[in-house]
């Protein structure tokens, strides 16, 4: 069963990726994290995301287009990224989800993926 | 906090695991046992503000919970629970008055062990029944979501029911094996969400406490069992040394660079005179090698050295009867120091692979011997496996460092 995990990181965090002295350390725990999850067979794929600061938001509503620079909404931790994984139950996944250095730190939400839609009748 | 409400409080700490093992020893329904204790302690709280805290709390307690469960036994419709409560309301009658009750949390731990209860199940329930704590608490602990624990706790009380599982003191035959069962369980509380307890974040104690609780209880309960000393032993000496596993900074310490100034000498002391009463039966068994190799460890406090050949051997011993992977782990860990990083590498390369996929220890110490061997491209893969499979950022920095500098 496929899940999602959701990497929330806290501005501090998302500041240490470009921080001469903690870059190291931060893209450290993050390669090595994906390369556990290889190397257990269970990654089946995901993204770093740029900042919020980069993100665009549109909202069409009642024909009234709006667009937005910044994320959804500001909150003390933002979406920094997201892993997909195949793991046989939620327990295994929360196993995952908790090494996942945000969750030390910020948070790791998990999530089943739904299966696809299926086809029109 | 009003004076009635920190004595139910009190109450509910104190005696909550008392009560609800005679509640449900009675009645073999462990969730209206429940029900009605904590309908009780409601009632308490409702109660006891107006009229003042009884003399006897816990006996208040006993009546009210009683009250609703023959209550509840009324109303029900099933013909045979009604037969089987009926006879158990002709009991309590004709026990009433008794203002003592048996303490039953013995029978209650076994049945919590059953065989018949899946293994997973067992700790909660435990600390669910016999300490009272909620299944949100429990969950946390053992990395679980919270409504699945719920279920899964709903369901093993439901199967104790429909099964008829006796609440009662395993046969001299069988109660070792039984014991056993009740030990694991009180262990995996004081491990929980911990692959190496040695080395868990001394801030997160998980349910450590706890577990040394009940591993009171059963020493009090049991005390002629070795095993259930062993246990104590173990965790106590594990105990002595959580201070010591994180410098003033923060970072990790691994336990041969712990300065021993830190660790418990109280708590070691009472891990070893536990120890030595249990040695005193000759018969050993899992947890008191597990004890005896903590207690080697504990040696470097009084005179500086660490027996490492010991230790190996110890660890050779246990795993004998208990081959677990974090034992064969340790096991090549003790070698490496005995007699050199190239033995404890072979001793590591016996385990297989598929065991270990998702198993940090096993990667850290394969990444320290590859360093000291100087195979510096094999150790910083090593630790990248293991950085990856680390839950604990001080223990993530820590690695990261070591590799870092191979």
């Amino acid at each position: 069963m496929q899940y999602t995990i959701l990497v929330y990181e806290t501005g501090s965090e998302l500041a240490a990726r470009t921080d001469p002295k903690r870059k190291d350390a931060y893209w450290g725990a993050y390669r090595a994290y994906t390369t556990a999850l290889r190397e257990a067979g269970v990654m089946v794929g995901g993204a770093a995301l740029e900042p919020p600061r980069t993100a665009t938001t549109v909202r069409q509503h009642d024909g009234k287009r709006r667009v937005q620079d910044g994320p959804f909404a500001e909150t003390k931790e933002q979406l920094g990224g997201y892993v997909v994984i195949d793991v046989p139950s939620l327990d295994k996944a929360l196993e995952w989800a908790a090494r996942c250095p945000s969750a030390s730190t910020g948070a790791a939400e998990v999530r089943p993926n739904m299966p696809p839609a299926p086809p029109p009748a | 906090m009003s004076d009635a409400a920190a004595a139910a409080e009190l109450a509910a700490r104190v005696s909550y695991g008392r009560l609800l093992a005679y509640l449900a020893a009675r009645w073999r329904d462990v969730a209206r046992a429940e029900d009605a204790l904590g309908d009780a302690l409601l009632a308490a709280l409702e109660t006891w503000p107006r009229t003042g805290v009884p003399d006897k709390p816990e006996a208040w307690l006993l009546t009210a919970a009683r009250r609703r469960l023959v209550d509840g036994a009324r109303h029900t419709s099933v013909a045979a629970a009604a037969e089987a409560d009926l006879q158990v309301m002709l009991d309590e009658r004709a026990g009433a008055s008794h203002a003592a009750f048996p303490d039953e949390r013995l029978a209650l731990l076994f049945v919590c062990a059953h065989p018949a209860i899946d293994e997973a199940a067992r700790t909660p329930l435990m600390l669910q029944t016999v300490l009272g704590l909620d299944a949100a608490r429990i969950a946390s602990a053992f990395l679980v979501a919270p409504a699945t624990m719920s279920q899964r706790l709903v369901r093993v009380k439901a199967k104790i029911r429909e099964a008829g599982i006796r609440f009662e003191i395993p046969t001299p035959g069988e109660l070792a094996a039984r014991l056993d069962a009740v030990l694991e369980a009180i262990y995996a509380a004081y491990g929980s969400g911990w692959e190496d307890v040695a080395g868990a974040d001394p801030r997160r104690r998980g349910l450590a406490e706890e577990a040394i609780w009940l591993g009171r209880l059963v020493t009090r309960l049991l005390p002629d069992a070795p095993e259930a000393r062993g246990l104590l032993a173990l965790m106590l000496h594990c105990e002595a040394r959580r201070p010591a596993r994180r410098d003033a900074a923060g970072a990790y310490v691994p336990l041969t660079e712990q300065d021993v100034t830190r660790w418990s000498l109280p708590l070691i002391a009472e891990a070893e005179t536990l120890l030595s009463a249990a040695a005193r039966a000759n018969a050993p068994g899992r947890f008191q090698l597990e004890a005896a190799i903590q207690s080697a460890h504990a040696q470097r406090a009084l005179n500086g050295k660490t027996d490492w050949e010991a230790i190996a051997l110890l660890y050779a011993g246990l795993l004998r009867c208990a081959p677990t992977i974090g034992a064969r782990v340790a096991y090549a860990a003790a070698l490496a120091e005995a007699r050199g990083a190239d033995a404890g590498l072979a001793a590591l390369d016996t385990i297989p692979a598929d065991a270990v996929v998702a198993y940090q220890p096993y990667w850290a110490l394969g990444g320290h011997l590859l360093k000291v061997l100087g195979r510096n491209a094999q150790a910083r893969e090593a630790y990248d496996r293991a950085i990856g499979l680390s839950e604990d950022a001080a223990v993530r920095e820590f690695l990261l460092a070591r590799s870092g500098s191979a």
